[in-house]
């Protein structure tokens, strides 16, 4: 097992090279100079100079490379241009919005597609599960954007039940907290319970006739105890990697729900930098997400073989 | 002690109703072996399953007749009612041991499901009676492999674990559904030979479905020849191989190689393939492949009729007439050899 996670951790830096050179070029691969894009066309000539300084703009692409990626490991993400501050700082200051968001539509989103993957698989030989696909396809392709300003304008406006936007830290206040959280989170959630529960129902259908199964049902336990515990554990195992990339995949959901609600995360910092054209801090939230992607994607692996006995790490 | 009687079980498909067991009737006493036979399709491990009630479902099963298990018929049981059954009175073993363990869960978690579903015990008596189980199947080490996982088990191992986890209720039922086809040829007889040291132990009765005519002359009390969801033939061992009066029991019979038979005689298959089974002919449902069908087999459907003492066949031909007509054709497979 420790051999495996440590064989895991190095095959991460190829990943994180190639993604880091990828975000690096961020910068030079978008057309003409970046320091007249930053500084805007009509800048002169010296402002440019001293951005091109700045950014190190001046020297050789692999030198410029190599002193962002040592930067990078020395927790130097770059300053923005925008507000002079630390990349690293302006980021880590946006993460708990986000994270809370994720949080919770993550609760959200296993508390409901689970019990109702189980149910729809009970009553798998009634009229139900056609309803549940059509319900879980609708889910899983609603646009985000319009479900988000359907549910202000139901939820927010009309019976104000919810606040339309906003978001208030933890710290003061975990119902106020949780208050501003669920609208946006259920939004983002709307998709991977379509998906997830989905997924569970497949493979639940999938166990649910294998001979493992009727030698349960043969031992004469409940049909319930054989689905809640044989049939959901075999499917759990193919439903955990969709579970991670949607963990992942949230952070990307949260780009469109942070704007519409105004909640100030990654997301809306990605896209209020991208108006600014502030580079370093671009590349560092693109940065900072396939990290998050790289580290869940390695935690559902280490999964895995907590869930399924026959993977072996040798 | 288990008595089947008309029973009939149907699958809905898109193409139509399938009689895949119509008409089964035939008991079973404490201590007894029965073997159902058959070639594939002939339904007899839908016959097995609807005893326990265990079919996959959809496709819609609807078992009708009676299953009279110590007096109770099992098909108006409730759910509830037939969970106290099933691995408690009536216990099954399937036929691919590979698959028939959750590969998820430990193997002692396994078979300790099974004894506490019917009894209320400590999970560590439970944990102790998981040991004489394995023991009692003959799993060398039991202590440690009772935390194995399936997967570290072999083909004949998980057989024995499988039939372990069937004994866990004390049954008085085993229906094993071809326990041995998956297994090699040695582990076969060492599985064969810990059902029968059960059977002497507990006083089991074991319903035994196979296609190995081989496993039944060794282990059968009473063989039911299965064709086309009917019992075509029933009768005891001898009465099966030396005395069968039915011609589809014959052929199968003429099928097998023969030890004492020279090296240049050559298998006899059986012609055609088993009759469909939505629509079927009128008449014997072997007559199309039968050596001896006349004009009235394609009309008559004949029902069991008693040749001898608990030895039926289902054959509009005499006993007399059958004999006949095999030497006929015997001589006129000589008459070929010579050609």
């Amino acid at each position: 097992m420790l051999q495996y996670t440590i064989r895991r951790l190095i095959s991460i830096i190829p990943v994180m090279l190639v993604v880091s050179i990828i975000v690096f070029m961020i910068v030079h691969l978008t057309p003409g100079n970046p320091a007249y894009l930053i500084l805007g066309e009509d800048s002169s000539q010296e402002a440019v100079q001293q951005l091109e300084e700045q950014l190190g703009l001046n020297q050789p692409i692999v030198v410029q490379f190599f002193d962002w990626v040592i930067n990078v490991f020395k927790g130097d993400l770059g300053e923005s241009v925008y507000s002079s501050e630390p990349v690293l700082s302006i980021i880590l200051d946006r993460i708990g919005p986000t994270f809370s968001v994720m949080l919770i539509s993550m609760i959200f989103t296993l508390v409901i597609a689970i019990p109702v993957a189980i149910f729809v698989v009970w009553k798998r030989q009634t009229a139900l599960d056609p309803l549940f696909i059509s319900a879980s396809l609708l889910g899983a392709s609603i646009p985000e954007f319009w479900f988000a300003m359907l549910l202000v304008l139901g939820l927010g406006v009309s019976i104000p039940i919810f606040p339309v936007a906003g978001y208030i830290p933890m710290a003061e206040g975990v119902l106020p907290w949780l208050h501003h959280l669920i609208l946006p989170s259920f939004v983002l959630a709307t998709v991977e319970i379509g998906l997830i529960s989905r997924m569970l129902r497949d493979g639940m259908l999938e166990a649910v006739n294998q001979d493992y199964t009727k030698t349960a049902r043969a031992k004469g336990i409940k049909e319930s105890a054989v689905l809640m515990k044989h049939v959901f554990a075999n499917a759990l195992i193919p439903t955990t990697t969709v579970i991670g990339v949607t963990i992942a995949g949230l952070l990307g959901g949260t780009v469109i729900i942070e704007t519409i609600f105004t909640i100030p995360g990654i997301g809306q910092l990605l896209i209020d930098s991208i108006h600014r054209r502030d580079y370093p801090v671009i590349q560092g939230v693109v940065l900072f997400i396939a990290v998050i992607y790289v580290v869940i994607n390695l935690l559902v692996d280490l999964l895995y073989g907590l869930l399924d006995p026959r993977i072996r790490y040798d | 002690m288990l008595e089947v009687k008309n029973l009939k079980t149907y699958i809905d498909t898109g193409s139509g109703t399938v009689k895949a067991v119509d008409n089964v009737s035939f008991q079973i006493e404490a201590g007894e072996t029965i073997c159902i036979v058959g070639e594939s399709g002939s339904g007899k491990s839908v016959l097995a399953h609807s005893i326990m009630q265990l079919n996959p479902s959809p496709p819609v099963f609807h078992p009708e007749g009676e299953i009279l298990f110590e007096g109770k018929n099992l098909l108006d049981l409730s759910e509830k009612e037939l969970r106290r059954i099933r691995g408690n009175e009536i216990s099954m073993i399937f036929q691919d041991p590979m698959s028939s363990l959750n590969p998820v869960f430990r193997v002692g978690d396994q078979l300790i499901e099974a004894i506490r579903s019917h009894e209320k015990v400590s999970k560590k008596n439970a944990k102790k009676r998981a040991l004489e189980l394995l023991t009692d199947v003959g799993i060398p080490d039991p202590e440690r492999r009772l935390y194995d996982y399936p997967h570290q088990f072999s083909g004949g191992m998980r057989q024995r674990v499988l039939i372990a986890i069937a004994l866990a209720g004390r049954p008085k039922v085993l229906i094993a559904d071809e326990p041995t086809t998956a297994l090699d040829v040695t582990i076969q007889a060492q599985i064969l030979e810990l059902m029968r040291s059960i059977q002497k132990k507990y006083e089991t009765a074991i319903i035994l479905i196979t296609h190995d005519l081989g496993v039944v002359a060794q282990i059968a009390d009473k063989v039911l020849v299965m064709y086309s969801g009917r019992i075509v033939e029933k009768g005891s061992v001898s009465d099966i191989f030396y005395r069968s009066t039915m011609p589809y029991t014959w052929s199968l019979l003429r099928s097998l190689p023969r030890i004492d038979a020279d090296a240049s005689n050559r298998l006899i298959p059986i012609q055609g393939q088993p009759s469909n089974l939505i629509d079927r002919p009128k008449g014997c449902h072997f007559a199309p492949r039968c050596p001896f069908a006349t004009e009235a087999c394609l009309e008559i459907d004949p029902a069991l009729t008693k040749r001898g003492e608990g030895h039926w066949a289902a054959c509009i031909l005499s006993e007399e007439e059958f004999s006949n007509k095999k030497q006929e054709l015997e001589v006129y497979a000589q008459k070929g050899a010579v050609k």
